[in-house]
């Protein structure tokens, strides 16, 4: 009987397509609504966690405090790490693959007319092996050229094809502000972070040329490290807090004048961030969804009050209350229902054509897809039961005369 | 719900006793039925006639189960009708009764052999079952090759026919017909009393149809006619055998 009234409910909606249609729009974009929300989050925040681990999810970051309380309650800024830090780091520390003592700042790069502004980075060939970074072309950094300061550079991908074009820029000069630098290697190609930005925007000079000849002073303004394989970074960074705190005489007690930052912990925050992000998205269009039960209820109430005179009928013929109530909420079910297979598949395509435009992952989650469905047919039971009490309760003859 | 009781074999099919029928109350209380008794037996054909407001469509609706009377019995094969809840009326409908209205009352947008095929659905007939007892149903009242045409895309006569169809399929103990001819022709409404006086002779349903027209009356074996809520004479129809 149950399959029975399926049919007879499909032949219903199948007899009025177009009004069909229109009562399980609201469901169909509030699922797709759900389901494109929710899986351009997913995809989002895999994105995010595949561009830090890219970044080296084994790094940690040693900066220098914002700014601090110090002694009688006046905010000052922190004392800037010096090279001897990294290079106490470097010595002192178990268990690193690389330390790289990084200062950087902006500037204009310039080759005969052309001209860009770009970041000046200021680091040691370690800095290519804690980012993971290959060469596309020519060499790092010499020993003696890092030790002396002397004016040679790395290009990024951007500013090799900005100021070079098709040349090969290799041996060639470029002024940065006015250090005039020859070109020794060209980084290969990153492309965009998750943040949207180019990877591949900067100019590479070993770390005393920036000192000495573009920033002019002996600033270092963060120190980067990379665990060995199998290296915990929570032991690495207690360690590296020990020591930072008695290099920089931290009194017991006193708050760190540095952070020491795990990008594992960067990814779980982030990665948290878009998650309350895809949930609030989805709890706006889930709301749409309860606006598509309503509007089912609406078209469901005319449809009932429609077909009073076919209710007659189905009574006179001896169709029992139940029957008749089971009609209409297996008929708003499965409209309901297919409302939400129209929307799961709308969702999904919607989902994959932006996952494309904003260059996310495809994330397909099964789950809310499921959940997507579930809900939809409830909304139905939910929406149609009332319509459809009011045809099974109502008087056979008052229906058989109903103009 | 059990149709045979002991009482019910020698009893008549129908039997109604003081049937009256209150609509509304107070000094607007309009009385539909002032105490009709009828009896009708297996195989009759009974028409019953009477002026507008007689109480002859509120009698139908009580003899079909589709309402129940204010006061006196209903017994149908000897049961009382009464004692019985809305569901198992239904059930009583579904088993026993087929209709036909004036206005054919067929569903719209679907196709005749549907229609037809609906109180079979409600039986649990299997499907294949189904649609061959539908087709046949058809067939019985000359609609072959019209199975699979809407209401809208048939006349007035074929869809009675339908709707005459629709009644039979269940092989009923009777047929109810309140006008059946009303929306038609005189020549389509003759066409259908031809068909309802077969389905009376040679597969012996009860017919009890209400008319205002003499001539559809006069194929009936018995005419009844109502008047201000009551039965005011009883004469046999030209089609009498006695
Ligand atoms: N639902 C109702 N509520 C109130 N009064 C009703 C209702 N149904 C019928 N009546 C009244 O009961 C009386 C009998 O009506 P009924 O429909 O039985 O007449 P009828 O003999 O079938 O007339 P017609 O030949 O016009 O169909 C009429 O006075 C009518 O107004
Ligand atoms: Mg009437």
């Amino acid at each position: 009987m149950i399959w029975e009234t399926i049919i007879l409910a499909l032949r219903a909606i199948r007899r009025n397509v177009l009004r069909s249609f229109l009562t399980i729009l609201g469901i169909v974009i509030g699922v797709a609504a759900v389901i494109t929300m929710v899986t351009l989050g997913d995809g989002a925040t895999e994105q995010v966690r595949a561009d830090i681990s890219s970044l080296g999810s084994n790094m940690l970051q040693v900066r220098p405090g914002q700014g601090f309380r110090g002694p009688g309650g006046v905010r000052v800024f922190a004392e800037r790490f010096k090279l001897s830090d990294a290079q106490a780091i470097e010595r002192e520390i178990a268990g690193l693959k690389a330390v790289a003592p990084l200062s950087d700042q902006s500037g204009q790069a310039i080759s005969g007319n052309r001209n860009w502004s770009t970041t000046v980075t200021g680091s040691t060939n370690d800095y290519l092996t804690v980012r993971n970074w290959p060469l596309e072309s020519g060499r790092v950094f010499t020993e003696s050229e890092l030790n002396s300061g002397r004016a040679v550079c790395i290009l990024g991908a951007t500013i090799a094809r900005e100021l070079f074009g098709d040349q090969d820029p290799l041996g060639a000069f470029i002024r940065l502000d006015r250090l005039s630098c020859q070109v020794v290697g060209v980084l290969a190609s990153k492309g965009q972070s998750s943040f949207g930005q180019d990877q591949d925007d900067l100019v590479m000079v070993p770390i005393r040329t920036m000192q000495r000849r573009i920033a002019g002073n002996t600033d270092v303004k963060a120190i980067l490290v990379s665990a060995m394989d199998g290296v915990s970074t929570e032991a690495l960074r207690e360690d590296i807090e020990r020591l930072m705190r008695e290099r920089r005489r931290v009194s017991e007690g006193q708050d760190d004048d540095f952070h020491v930052r795990d990008m594992q912990e960067i990814v779980s925050t982030l990665t948290s961030t878009t998650r309350v992000l895809t949930a609030l998205l989805g709890a706006v269009a889930a709301v749409s969804l309860l606006v598509g039960g309503i509007g089912i209820m609406n078209i469901m109430l005319v449809s009932v009050t429609e077909r009073t005179r076919e209710i007659g009928t189905r009574l006179a013929i001896g169709a029992r209350e139940g029957e008749v109530l089971m009609q209409f909420l297996i008929e708003a079910v499965v409209l309901s229902s297919l409302g939400g297979l129209f929307g799961i598949a709308l969702g999904l395509g919607a989902a994959a054509l932006g996952a494309r435009l904003l260059g996310v992952p495809f994330v397909f989650n099964p789950g809310i897809v499921i959940l997507a469905f579930v809900f939809s047919a409830s909304v139905g039971m939910i929406f149609g039961f009332f319509p459809a009490r009011r045809a099974a309760r109502m008087d056979p003859i008052e229906a058989l005369r109903h103009e | 719900m059990n149709m045979t009781t002991p009482e019910s074999i020698n009893s008549p099919l129908i039997r109604l006793e003081g049937i009256t029928k209150v609509y509304g109350s107070g000094p607007a209380a309009v009385h539909a039925l002032k105490g009709v008794d009828l009896t009708i037996d297996k195989g009759e054909f009974v028409a019953v006639m009477g002026p507008s407001g007689s109480g002859k469509s509120t009698c139908m609706n009580i003899l079909g189960c589709l309402d129940t009377p204010t006061a006196g019995t209903y017994r149908f094969k000897g049961v009382d009708v009464g004692g019985l809840s809305r569901d198992q009326r239904a059930l009583l409908r579904r088993n026993y009764l087929g209709f036909v209205f004036q206005g054919f009352n067929l569903l719209s947008r679907t196709s005749a052999l549907e229609n037809v095929e609906l109180p079979l659905i409600y039986r649990g007939v299997p499907a294949r079952e189904r649609h061959a007892k539908a087709r046949d149903a058809l067939k019985a009242v000359g609609l072959e090759g019209w199975e699979f045409h809407t209401p809208a895309e048939l006349s007035g006569g074929q869809q009675q026919r339908v709707a005459i169809a629709r009644a039979m399929v269940i092989e009923p103990e009777v047929l109810m017909a309140d006008e059946p001819t009303g929306n038609l022709d005189s020549v389509t409404g003759r066409e259908i009393m031809d068909l309802l006086c077969s389905f009376n002779t040679e597969r012996g349903v009860t017919i009890v149809m209400v008319t205002h027209d003499a001539g559809m009356a006069g194929y009936a074996g018995r005419i009844v006619r109502f008047l201000d809520g009551l039965i005011d004479s009883e004469e046999p129809g030209r089609r009498h055998v006695s």
